[in-house]
């Protein structure tokens, strides 16, 4: 799922506090997916009750700094490599994976781009199947009912497609210029506690 | 034996500071009753590549195969021959002669080929049958509509035993709706036997493809692999 995976994809940069999370989450999405404070820290005790992040220490006012496990850095690097199968996308987990491939260093995002393209171009050669496979104005209106919303289905692919073309292009003219933003960097975290998390995430953390 | 086979094909443009490498280490088959769409951002090489395959252009290196036989391992009289009986070209537009009726200009290339008028005119009938317009016989291009003229064109391409046809952006200026009974048509021609290999910008049309074909920058980076079952859709509900 995208919150957490988004998530992840910013530890993946650095240890980071919780609010700070949820600024460079609304910030590289282009604030078009606003998180609530609540939401942050929720998915954080399920990622760290899964082993994919620790808690590495607090400031002077009991704020937690967050660190991405080795087992985390593996999950982001595998939903990286891992094409959205069509259907299965509460919401629009793909613009907010490009987003974030832009952003995390090492990430080659004309091969995130391609490989999703190949995945959206195969499921509308599925779409496109079905289409051609009956005839090109069916007869019975329960048929040119399924046809339009095959339709849709078709047009939504392809305009996918063409987000995905018009992303290659835009991020290929970037790639000149454009270096890594400097003073982006989280703070340096406290140094690690060896010793196991403690059982019970705090109150603040279950929000 | 496939209709198609390119392997190794190269081809560069220019010489040293100008030097362009529009393909390079292009291999590609289209066999008999496939159909194969070629994707990629302008510039990539696609028309390029139609070209190559079509005998038009030599490749600077590599193996160029219509129906088995080396095209550039012909001697230019036969690798014209090759070239106007072994395959058909569809363009974007300039597809038919205006001064000619519809039936006449599917007549032209077997004309050309030495055909008597009457047998030219008959396959021409056929071929036009074959796409829906055997009424529009008669015609000239300038009292069809678009649609009928491409499907004219692709006729033209089919005409005699040809089986390779080679389209570059065959819908270009058509509204969807049109666009969509050209692929409906060209998909049927491959059902029934041709290969066609199609370039386009468009994914909606290249989806009607067995095969879509991703190139940048003159080298092939991915293809969608052969016909995938219905199945797929399911795998993600």
């Amino acid at each position: 799922m995208s919150i957490r995976h988004g998530l992840l994809a910013l530890l993946s940069q650095g240890p980071r506090y919780g609010y700070q999370l949820r600024a460079e989450f609304e910030s590289s999405t282009g604030s078009t997916w606003p998180l609530n404070i609540g939401q942050v820290y929720s998915t954080l005790s399920r990622l760290e009750r899964d082993a994919l992040v620790t808690r590495v220490g607090a400031d002077e006012e009991g704020r937690f700094v967050y660190r991405i496990t080795a087992e985390g850095e593996r999950e982001v690097r595998g939903w990286f490599g891992t094409p959205i199968a069509r259907g299965d996308r509460p919401r629009d987990e793909l613009s907010i994976k490009l987003a974030m491939a832009v952003t995390t260093p090492g990430v080659d995002v004309a091969q995130v781009v391609q490989t999703q393209r190949t995945a959206s171009l195969r499921s509308l050669q599925d779409l496109t199947r079905l289409k051609a496979a009956a005839p090109a104005l069916p007869a019975d209106q329960s048929e040119r009912a399924w046809r339009l919303v095959l339709e849709s289905m078709i047009f939504q692919a392809e305009a996918e497609v063409r987000w995905l073309d018009h992303c290659e292009a835009f991020v290929a003219r970037g790639a000149s210029g454009a270096a890594p933003r400097p003073g982006d960097a989280p703070p340096e975290a406290p140094a690690p506690a060896d010793e196991p998390a403690p059982p019970a995430a705090p109150k603040e953390a279950r929000r | 034996m496939s209709v198609l086979a390119m392997t190794g094909v190269s081809r560069d443009h220019g010489a040293g500071a100008t030097l362009v490498h529009a393909l390079s280490g292009i291999a590609l088959t289209v066999e008999a009753g496939e159909f194969v769409a070629v994707m990629g951002p302008s510039g990539s090489g696609k028309s390029t590549l139609l070209t190559v395959a079509g005998g038009l252009d030599a490749p600077t290196a590599g193996r160029v195969e219509v129906e088995g036989a080396d095209v550039w391992a012909l001697g230019r009289a036969a690798r014209s021959a090759l070239r106007r009986r072994g395959v058909g070209y569809v363009f974007q537009d300039l597809n038919l002669v205006p001064g000619l009726t519809a039936a006449e200009n599917v007549m032209l290339p077997r004309e050309l080929d030495g055909v008597r008028a009457r047998r030219a005119r008959r396959e021409a009938l056929a071929a036009l049958r074959e796409v829906g317009l055997d009424e529009a016989a008669d015609r000239f291009p300038d009292e069809l509509s678009g649609g009928q003229q491409q499907r004219v064109a692709i006729a033209r391409a089919l005409v005699g035993d040809r089986r390779l046809v080679l389209a570059d952006e065959p819908t270009g200026a058509l509204d969807s709706h049109t666009g969509e009974e050209i692929m409906r048509l060209l998909r049927g021609r491959c059902d029934a036997g041709a290969a066609c290999l199609m370039v386009t910008h468009e994914s909606r049309h290249a989806a009607w493809a067995d095969r879509v074909v991703f190139l940048r920058d003159g080298r092939m980076t991915d293809a969608t692999g052969d016909r995938p079952g219905p199945e797929s859709l399911l795998r993600g509900a």
